[in-house]
Protein backbone atom coordinates (compact mmCIF):
# COMPACT_ATOMS: atom_id res chain seq x y z
CA UNK A 1 0.00 0.00 0.00
CA UNK A 2 2.70 2.47 0.95
CA UNK A 3 4.69 1.69 -2.16
CA UNK A 4 1.60 2.32 -4.25
CA UNK A 5 1.18 5.74 -2.70
CA UNK A 6 4.86 6.56 -3.14
CA UNK A 7 4.70 5.39 -6.75
CA UNK A 8 1.75 7.59 -7.59
CA UNK A 9 3.47 10.45 -5.80
CA UNK A 10 6.54 9.97 -8.00
CA UNK A 11 4.40 9.95 -11.13
CA UNK A 12 2.85 13.27 -10.21
CA UNK A 13 6.16 14.86 -9.38
CA UNK A 14 7.93 13.82 -12.58
CA UNK A 15 4.98 15.11 -14.57
CA UNK A 16 4.65 11.82 -16.39
CA UNK A 17 1.41 11.07 -18.21
CA UNK A 18 -0.83 10.93 -15.23
CA UNK A 19 -3.97 8.95 -14.88
CA UNK A 20 -6.36 11.30 -13.14
CA UNK A 21 -8.85 9.14 -11.33
CA UNK A 22 -12.46 9.84 -12.21
CA UNK A 23 -14.29 10.84 -9.08
CA UNK A 24 -17.82 9.92 -8.25
CA UNK A 25 -17.86 13.26 -6.50
CA UNK A 26 -15.33 15.80 -5.30
CA UNK A 27 -12.38 17.25 -7.08
CA UNK A 28 -9.04 15.66 -6.32
CA UNK A 29 -6.37 18.25 -5.79
CA UNK A 30 -2.82 17.06 -5.91
CA UNK A 31 -0.85 18.29 -2.99
CA UNK A 32 2.42 16.65 -3.88
CA UNK A 33 2.64 18.91 -6.92
CA UNK A 34 2.80 21.97 -4.68
CA UNK A 35 6.19 23.23 -3.67
CA UNK A 36 6.17 23.30 0.08
CA UNK A 37 9.21 25.13 1.27
CA UNK A 38 8.40 25.38 4.93
CA UNK A 39 5.77 24.52 7.49
CA UNK A 40 4.77 28.19 7.77
CA UNK A 41 4.10 28.30 4.04
CA UNK A 42 1.83 25.31 4.49
CA UNK A 43 -0.15 27.10 7.18
CA UNK A 44 -0.61 30.02 4.79
CA UNK A 45 -1.56 27.65 1.99
CA UNK A 46 -4.08 25.94 4.22
CA UNK A 47 -5.70 29.26 5.00
CA UNK A 48 -6.31 29.70 1.29
CA UNK A 49 -7.22 26.08 0.64
CA UNK A 50 -10.07 26.01 3.13
CA UNK A 51 -11.57 29.23 1.77
CA UNK A 52 -11.26 28.48 -1.93
CA UNK A 53 -14.17 26.06 -1.99
CA UNK A 54 -17.46 25.96 -0.11
CA UNK A 55 -16.93 22.41 1.07
CA UNK A 56 -13.40 21.18 1.77
CA UNK A 57 -12.45 17.77 3.08
CA UNK A 58 -9.02 16.61 4.25
CA UNK A 59 -9.17 12.87 4.06
CA UNK A 60 -7.23 9.65 3.73
CA UNK A 61 -7.51 8.52 0.16
CA UNK A 62 -9.76 10.02 -2.48
CA UNK A 63 -13.54 10.35 -2.79
CA UNK A 64 -13.45 7.58 -5.39
CA UNK A 65 -11.23 5.45 -3.20
CA UNK A 66 -11.20 6.35 0.48
CA UNK A 67 -8.48 4.64 2.50
CA UNK A 68 -10.15 4.82 5.88
CA UNK A 69 -13.58 4.06 7.25
CA UNK A 70 -14.07 7.52 8.75
CA UNK A 71 -12.97 9.31 5.59
CA UNK A 72 -15.30 7.06 3.64
CA UNK A 73 -18.18 7.91 5.97
CA UNK A 74 -17.68 11.63 5.31
CA UNK A 75 -17.69 11.09 1.56
CA UNK A 76 -20.80 8.92 1.77
CA UNK A 77 -22.66 11.52 3.82
CA UNK A 78 -21.81 14.28 1.34
CA UNK A 79 -22.90 12.00 -1.49
CA UNK A 80 -26.23 11.30 0.21
CA UNK A 81 -26.92 15.02 0.29
CA UNK A 82 -26.02 15.23 -3.38
CA UNK A 83 -22.95 17.35 -2.67
CA UNK A 84 -20.64 16.45 -5.53
CA UNK A 85 -18.73 19.64 -5.83
CA UNK A 86 -16.28 19.65 -2.99
CA UNK A 87 -12.51 19.86 -2.73
CA UNK A 88 -10.78 16.80 -1.37
CA UNK A 89 -7.17 16.70 -0.19
CA UNK A 90 -5.52 13.34 0.34
CA UNK A 91 -3.28 13.60 3.38
CA UNK A 92 -1.74 10.21 2.63
CA UNK A 93 -0.04 11.80 -0.37
CA UNK A 94 1.68 14.41 1.73
CA UNK A 95 3.00 13.82 5.23
CA UNK A 96 3.56 17.53 5.81
CA UNK A 97 -0.05 18.24 4.92
CA UNK A 98 -1.17 15.46 7.21
CA UNK A 99 0.60 17.00 10.20
CA UNK A 100 0.08 20.59 9.09
CA UNK A 101 -3.68 20.39 8.83
CA UNK A 102 -3.90 18.95 12.34
CA UNK A 103 -1.95 21.92 13.63
CA UNK A 104 -3.93 24.35 11.50
CA UNK A 105 -7.31 23.09 12.69
CA UNK A 106 -6.08 22.26 16.18
CA UNK A 107 -7.75 18.92 15.65
CA UNK A 108 -5.99 15.61 16.17
CA UNK A 109 -7.53 13.37 13.54
CA UNK A 110 -8.39 12.99 9.88
CA UNK A 111 -10.91 13.42 8.19
CA UNK A 112 -11.53 17.12 8.67
CA UNK A 113 -14.39 19.04 7.11
CA UNK A 114 -14.59 22.76 6.37
CA UNK A 115 -17.66 24.75 5.26
CA UNK A 116 -16.96 28.22 3.88
CA UNK A 117 -13.53 28.29 5.44
CA UNK A 118 -14.85 27.34 8.85
CA UNK A 119 -13.88 24.13 10.58
CA UNK A 120 -16.92 21.90 11.11
CA UNK A 121 -15.40 18.81 12.64
CA UNK A 122 -14.57 15.24 11.83
CA UNK A 123 -16.63 12.22 10.95
CA UNK A 124 -18.44 12.03 14.32
CA UNK A 125 -19.68 15.59 14.15
CA UNK A 126 -20.71 15.36 10.50
CA UNK A 127 -22.59 12.15 11.20
CA UNK A 128 -24.42 13.65 14.16
CA UNK A 129 -25.29 16.75 12.17
CA UNK A 130 -26.59 14.51 9.41
CA UNK A 131 -28.69 12.45 11.83
CA UNK A 132 -30.26 15.40 13.61
CA UNK A 133 -31.03 17.38 10.48
CA UNK A 134 -28.52 20.16 11.12
CA UNK A 135 -26.52 19.27 8.04
CA UNK A 136 -29.36 20.10 5.64
CA UNK A 137 -29.59 23.49 7.32
CA UNK A 138 -25.85 24.08 7.12
CA UNK A 139 -25.85 23.28 3.42
CA UNK A 140 -28.72 25.70 2.95
CA UNK A 141 -26.58 28.44 4.50
CA UNK A 142 -23.92 27.62 1.93
CA UNK A 143 -26.47 27.93 -0.83
CA UNK A 144 -26.49 24.19 -1.40
CA UNK A 145 -29.80 22.41 -1.61
CA UNK A 146 -29.51 18.98 -0.08
CA UNK A 147 -30.71 16.09 -2.25
CA UNK A 148 -32.46 14.76 0.82
CA UNK A 149 -34.92 17.64 0.61
CA UNK A 150 -35.88 16.47 -2.85
CA UNK A 151 -36.28 12.94 -1.62
CA UNK A 152 -38.56 14.20 1.15
CA UNK A 153 -40.72 16.11 -1.31
CA UNK A 154 -41.01 13.12 -3.58
CA UNK A 155 -42.25 10.87 -0.84
CA UNK A 156 -45.02 13.27 0.13
CA UNK B 1 3.01 4.92 29.22
CA UNK B 2 0.53 2.59 27.65
CA UNK B 3 -2.81 4.14 26.98
CA UNK B 4 -5.60 2.03 28.34
CA UNK B 5 -9.33 2.46 28.31
CA UNK B 6 -9.29 2.85 32.07
CA UNK B 7 -6.71 5.61 31.90
CA UNK B 8 -8.86 7.50 29.40
CA UNK B 9 -11.99 6.93 31.45
CA UNK B 10 -10.37 8.21 34.63
CA UNK B 11 -9.08 11.32 32.93
CA UNK B 12 -12.42 12.17 31.40
CA UNK B 13 -14.22 11.69 34.70
CA UNK B 14 -11.69 13.80 36.53
CA UNK B 15 -11.29 16.69 34.11
CA UNK B 16 -14.75 16.93 32.61
CA UNK B 17 -16.70 15.86 35.71
CA UNK B 18 -18.25 13.21 33.53
CA UNK B 19 -21.16 11.38 35.12
CA UNK B 20 -20.88 8.56 32.64
CA UNK B 21 -18.09 7.38 30.39
CA UNK B 22 -17.98 4.43 28.03
CA UNK B 23 -14.62 3.64 26.51
CA UNK B 24 -14.37 1.05 23.81
CA UNK B 25 -10.96 -0.09 22.69
CA UNK B 26 -11.38 -0.49 18.95
CA UNK B 27 -7.72 -1.21 18.31
CA UNK B 28 -8.47 -4.70 17.12
CA UNK B 29 -10.28 -3.22 14.12
CA UNK B 30 -7.17 -1.36 13.05
CA UNK B 31 -3.47 -1.76 13.28
CA UNK B 32 -2.95 0.86 15.98
CA UNK B 33 -4.39 2.24 19.19
CA UNK B 34 -7.97 3.32 18.57
CA UNK B 35 -10.74 4.23 20.95
CA UNK B 36 -14.41 5.04 20.87
CA UNK B 37 -15.77 7.05 23.79
CA UNK B 38 -19.12 8.19 25.06
CA UNK B 39 -18.88 11.06 27.54
CA UNK B 40 -21.80 12.40 29.52
CA UNK B 41 -21.15 15.62 31.39
CA UNK B 42 -23.10 18.63 32.56
CA UNK B 43 -20.18 20.73 31.33
CA UNK B 44 -21.45 20.14 27.80
CA UNK B 45 -24.66 22.00 28.56
CA UNK B 46 -25.33 24.80 26.10
CA UNK B 47 -22.20 24.09 24.09
CA UNK B 48 -22.26 23.27 20.38
CA UNK B 49 -20.91 19.92 19.20
CA UNK B 50 -17.59 21.24 18.02
CA UNK B 51 -16.87 22.92 21.33
CA UNK B 52 -17.74 19.75 23.23
CA UNK B 53 -15.44 17.69 21.09
CA UNK B 54 -12.65 20.21 21.53
CA UNK B 55 -13.08 19.93 25.30
CA UNK B 56 -12.58 16.20 25.07
CA UNK B 57 -9.65 16.67 22.70
CA UNK B 58 -7.99 19.04 25.14
CA UNK B 59 -8.54 16.69 28.04
CA UNK B 60 -6.86 13.89 26.10
CA UNK B 61 -4.32 16.03 24.25
CA UNK B 62 -1.33 13.95 25.35
CA UNK B 63 -2.97 10.62 24.58
CA UNK B 64 -4.23 11.76 21.19
CA UNK B 65 -0.69 12.33 20.05
CA UNK B 66 -0.22 8.58 19.95
CA UNK B 67 -3.76 7.33 19.45
CA UNK B 68 -4.31 6.54 15.82
CA UNK B 69 -8.11 6.73 15.56
CA UNK B 70 -10.59 8.30 17.91
CA UNK B 71 -14.37 8.42 17.87
CA UNK B 72 -16.38 10.37 20.39
CA UNK B 73 -19.96 11.03 21.34
CA UNK B 74 -20.70 13.84 23.80
CA UNK B 75 -24.01 14.16 25.62
CA UNK B 76 -25.42 16.21 28.47
CA UNK B 77 -26.99 14.22 31.30
CA UNK B 78 -30.41 15.18 29.94
CA UNK B 79 -29.59 13.94 26.45
CA UNK B 80 -28.19 10.76 27.95
CA UNK B 81 -31.37 10.04 29.89
CA UNK B 82 -33.43 10.69 26.77
CA UNK B 83 -31.27 8.38 24.70
CA UNK B 84 -31.52 5.62 27.27
CA UNK B 85 -35.27 5.74 27.29
CA UNK B 86 -35.47 5.40 23.50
Amino acid sequence: MNSLIRYSGRCLRTGAAVFLPRQAGGRMLSTSARLLCAASDLQKDLGGMVKKDKVVVFMKGTPAQPMCGFSNAVVQILRMHGVDDFAAYNVLEDQELREGVKAFSNWPTIPQVYFNGEFVGGCDILLQMHQNGDLVEEFQKLGIRSALLNAENESK
Amino acid sequence: MEITGDHIRDKLIKELEAVHVDVEDTSSNRCAASFKVLVVSAQFEGKPLLQRHRMVNMCLAEELKTIHAFEQKTLTPEQWEKQKSQ
